[in-house]
């Protein structure tokens, strides 16, 4: 290709050069057939950046103080020069809204853009769990709603109120998902509309499930109501909202508005390795793309690899900076695997990757992005190669053991089964301890039974009895956790108000 | 083609109503840590915030974890010598080995949440539920100092005062209202004029006559002037009682040998307590120190802290100095004058009788509050029994005892605690 006149040779930027630089990218990307939303860019301070980071990334969140004390202790270690501040934040949105950083230089703004704006972007508009579950369109429409309407009822209500109220969501938020359903998409208008309807509907069903005035009931009413659910629930605030009996009609709203943002960023949370894979791998080819075409100089190139490669940077489990497996790190690594696979298979990927070996990378690689979610890209996609270049080994910590012992390490008798434990480790029903809604006693104290399934005999942590106090605040009656012990029997593990526990014990 | 906006002008500070509703709901727990670390502060320095840590176990947002035990799986990278089979010694809980980075960044999030709070915010809660004693009724009863304030305009006044704007407004209108009449008759004689231009009779007495009339419509309004003296309008401005705002506040310590360093430091403490204070509620705070022994004489703050005296006590001399100094230059009825007196309770036994005299007689009556604070461990002495006399009398007086570093907030709490209405 002709050796073209670089972009630019500082390392400033201006509106105008980002302007080119995204003009470069973006037909790059065209190239690479990337689908996005459109863009909006937009530059702030590192002040907004913190301020972004608080509210995860929501350019408009309703105000709770948990937003406030993360925003404190971001801006802390800040401060004192403990964390650097990513230079990118970007939602799930249409458009969609990536931030850059005044900080940054020209380099940091370019590969912000491919990454964010490309990279991400493409990700969210392709990927099965964000096309399901999230709505770009409304997602920003259905955030000033919430937001309005919590400082409505924080001034019809009081701040402490609406505040008690939110701390208890917040506690149950990771259970206020549906794992299987697909929700209606939302959006503001539609929302205000049928709010009311929803008010007083909902108002009238839970009046009807915990009518006192005794009404005769037929049998097989009868036997309906022994058990109630009838099936446990997994989507506790959904049961909260539909079922507390005490809630006010504006207190279940709430627990939705919870529940919803909980459930937007859902798939967020269930792909967080294949997210920065795809959206580095596309700033590593983009960039590099740019440099063949002649459009920036070495120095950009060096200053971008050093960039990149500290975001792709694994340190190994003995090291001081361990933290866990990158997501960055693997993710980018999983998806040049996939590349390599399909450019030039070994042997071994022939054997491991029949379908893919050879094919067309670029249809190879947006097939995986749009069909999986990091536990089964994983499952699908991970090569005997990265597991040797990883050097990943397996640890059994049982407590019934007196030592950890090592299971599998990178050798053919491993490769499996450290698969197998790499994608489970992303699992996100793995990772958060199974309870669900068992039951609810209608007839007599109206208690709330919740039912923990342990893995492994993992028990809960401590925090268990701050989350129930809070569950009991939404429910108004006792609340019980129950848990099974190793045959499968139930027994009461706690109960909340405590005081009741112990008569009962 | 992407939309490029600038946001760096607009929405700072918008996590500022997040980060106050969680110094409210803290605010206890703030409180007590900002009770805790009062010192080593100026007093008059103002400028900084103040660095609060908060245990974090009291700001967990809990959720449903797993906990320790059971059996689990999991992955690391960067093996080097592990085949399957190997048996490793578990690491001791929260220690070191294998994920032990991990195990001090938890450590980190163990310690106390430590954050900085404004200047503002700072002074919020170190004075919440605090009241300046007498604050109201002074108010009411000094507005003596007036300021100039805008009250419109009027027609008459000195010529520094004109309001160009508002004259050469009404000149126009003015002048509009006079021209508007030979203005409507000028167009209407020049149509016709023109009429007559048009049909050619430019030599008859009708078109002579309405050239007349036309050169007077327009002298005529030539006439009208550009500026009337009946058009100005000169900015109005009325005195308004001011109520004043500014406070005085006397430092009185001992600085017989009697007092050490320490006695000093906790009277220090409890002096930039008042002057943070009296600094929320008055714009400008002078303060005055004095100290004494035999003698009494104005310092300044660094003498006055650090600099070490020997001798007896006469407490009564800084009293006196006291009196002289408002005399001179704190006139009563534009100064709200406070004092706070520190000292060990030594005094020279005849001297406290003499003391008590000069508060009854010249001080009190003139100062809108005055605190003695004895900063001793020992028995009260004669001048701790002779103020304690004057207690019931005087309602802008009061005595409290310090023995040790942490009585010195909640004592200045007890001073301006908040009276019932």
């Amino acid at each position: 290709m002709k050796k073209r006149k670089p972009l630019s040779t500082s390392s400033d930027w201006s509106f105008e050069l980002i302007q080119e630089y995204y003009d470069a990218i973006e037909k790059t990307a065209e190239k690479y057939q990337l689908d996005t939303y459109p863009n909006q860019i937009e530059v702030i301070t590192a002040e907004q950046m913190l301020d972004a980071y608080a509210s995860v990334g929501m350019p408009i969140g309703y105000n709770h103080w948990s937003f406030g004390k993360h925003f404190i202790s971001n801006e802390q270690q800040y401060r004192r020069g403990r964390m650097g501040l990513a230079y990118e934040i970007v939602i799930n949105s249409n458009p969609c809204i990536a931030y850059l950083m005044e900080e940054n230089t020209m380099m940091m703004q370019a590969l912000v853009m491919a990454h964010a704006c490309f990279g991400h972007n493409s990700f969210f508009k392709g990927n099965y769990l964000f096309k399901t579950w999230t709505d770009a369109e409304a997602i920003i429409d259905y955030l000033l709603f919430a937001k309005n309407y919590i400082a409505e009822c924080e001034r019809r209500y009081g701040i402490d109120e609406v505040e008690s109220l939110l701390d208890a969501c917040h506690a149950l938020m990771n259970y206020g998902v549906d794992r299987y359903k697909r929700p209606y998409p939302i959006s503001m208008r539609e929302e205000k509309r049928r709010q009311k309807e929803r008010e007083e509907f909902l108002q009238s069903q839970v009046n009807d499930l915990w009518r006192t005035i005794p009404k005769k009931l037929t049998k097989t009413q009868q036997q309906e109501r022994v058990s109630f659910p009838s099936e446990p629930q997994e989507n506790i605030l959904y049961f909260i909202e539909k079922n507390a009996p005490l809630l006010e009609s504006w207190q279940r709203e709430i627990v939705r508005i919870v529940r919803k943002i909980g459930q937007y960023f859902y798939p967020q949370r269930q792909t967080q390795v294949m997210n920065e894979g795809w959206a580095c791998f596309w700033h590593y080819t983009l960039i590099n793309d740019l440099y063949d075409q002649g459009l920036v100089t070495d120095g950009f190139m060096i200053e971008f690899l050093q960039s990149h490669t500290n975001v792709v940077y694994q340190p190994s489990f003995d090291s001081p900076y361990f933290s866990g497996i990158n997501p960055y790190a693997l993710g980018y690594a999983m998806m040049q695997d996939i590349k390599r696979i399909c450019e030039a298979p070994t042997e071994e990927d022939k054997a491991w990757f029949p379908d893919i070996a050879g094919s067309n990378w670029q249809t190879t690689l947006d097939f995986a992005m749009k069909n999986f979610k990091d536990e089964s890209f994983i499952a699908q996609f991970l090569s005997p190669k990265l597991i040797r270049d990883f050097k990943l080994f397996s640890i059994l910590d049982d407590d019934k053991e007196n030592a950890l012992a090592v299971e599998a390490i990178h050798n053919e008798s491993g490769y499996r089964q450290i698969r197998e434990l790499l994608s489970n480790q992303y699992n996100l029903s793995m990772n958060e301890p199974n309870i669900q809604v068992y039951s609810v006693n209608v007839r007599g104290d109206r208690s709330i039974t919740l039912r923990h399934t342990p893995h492994n005999r993992v028990p809960l942590a401590e925090t268990k009895t701050e989350v129930l106090k809070h569950l009991h605040q939404l429910w108004g009656f006792p609340v019980k956790l129950e848990s099974l012990n190793e045959q499968g029997e139930p027994y009461l593990v706690e109960m909340v108000p405590s005081e009741e526990a112990k008569q009962t014990a | 083609m992407a939309q490029l906006i600038d946001r760096r002008p607009n929405a700072k500070n918008k996590s500022t109503v997040n980060r106050q509703r969680f110094i409210r709901r803290y605010k206890q727990q703030i409180k007590k840590a900002i009770a805790d670390q009062i010192g080593n502060r100026s007093v008059t320095d103002l400028e900084k915030g103040e660095k609060v840590s908060i245990p974090s176990k009291d700001i967990k947002e809990p959720t449903f974890r797993h906990g320790d035990g059971g059996s689990k799986q999991r992955v690391y990278p960067g093996n080097k010598e592990f085949v399957p089979g190997d048996q490793i010694q578990r690491p001791p809980p929260g220690g070191a080995g294998k994920g032990g980075r991990r195990a001090s960044d938890d450590g980190e999030g163990k310690d106390d949440f430590l954050f900085e709070i404004s200047k503002d915010e700072y002074l919020d809660l170190l004075f919440d539920d605090l009241e300046l004693p007498n604050l109201k009724k002074n108010q009411l009863k000094k507005m003596t100092k007036t300021r100039s304030v805008r009250a419109g305009y009027t027609t008459d006044g000195v010529p520094t005062n004109i309001s160009i704007v508002r004259s050469l407004r009404s000149a126009m209108a003015r002048r509009i209202a006079l021209s508007a009449e030979p203005k409507k008759a000028l167009a209407q004689l020049e149509l016709e004029r023109q009429k007559l231009i048009d049909n050619g009779l430019q030599d008859s007495d009708s078109f002579r006559e309405i050239e007349k009339n036309i050169a007077e419509l327009e002298e005529k309004i030539k006439r009208i002037p550009f500026i009337d003296t009946f058009d100005l309008r000169f900015n109005n401005y009325a005195k308004r009682p001011d109520p004043t705002s500014q406070a005085v506040m006397f430092c009185i310590m001992d600085v017989s040998g009697s007092m050490d360093q320490a006695t000093k430091d906790m009277a220090k403490r409890f002096y930039i307590l008042l002057y943070l204070f009296l600094s929320r509620s008055y714009k400008d705070v002078d303060v005055v120190f004095i100290r004494h022994h035999t003698q009494a004489k104005e310092v300044d703050e660094q003498e006055f802290f650090y600099s070490q005296e020997t001798g007896g006590t006469i407490v009564s001399s800084a009293l006196k100095l006291m009196d002289k100094i408002i005399k001179e230059r704190y006139p009563l009825d534009q100064w709200n004058i406070y004092a706070a007196q520190a000292s060990d309770g030594d005094n020279w036994n005849d001297d406290s009788p003499l003391c008590k005299k000069i508060l009854t007689q010249n001080l009190l009556p003139a100062v809108r509050y005055f605190a003695y604070v004895e900063i001793t461990q020992r028995e009260h002495q004669s001048l701790w029994h002779q103020y304690e006399s004057l207690l019931g009398q005087h309602n802008n007086f009061a005595i409290q005892q310090i023995t040790e570093q942490s009585d010195i907030y909640p004592v200045f709490r007890e001073f301006f605690r908040k009276q019932a209405a």
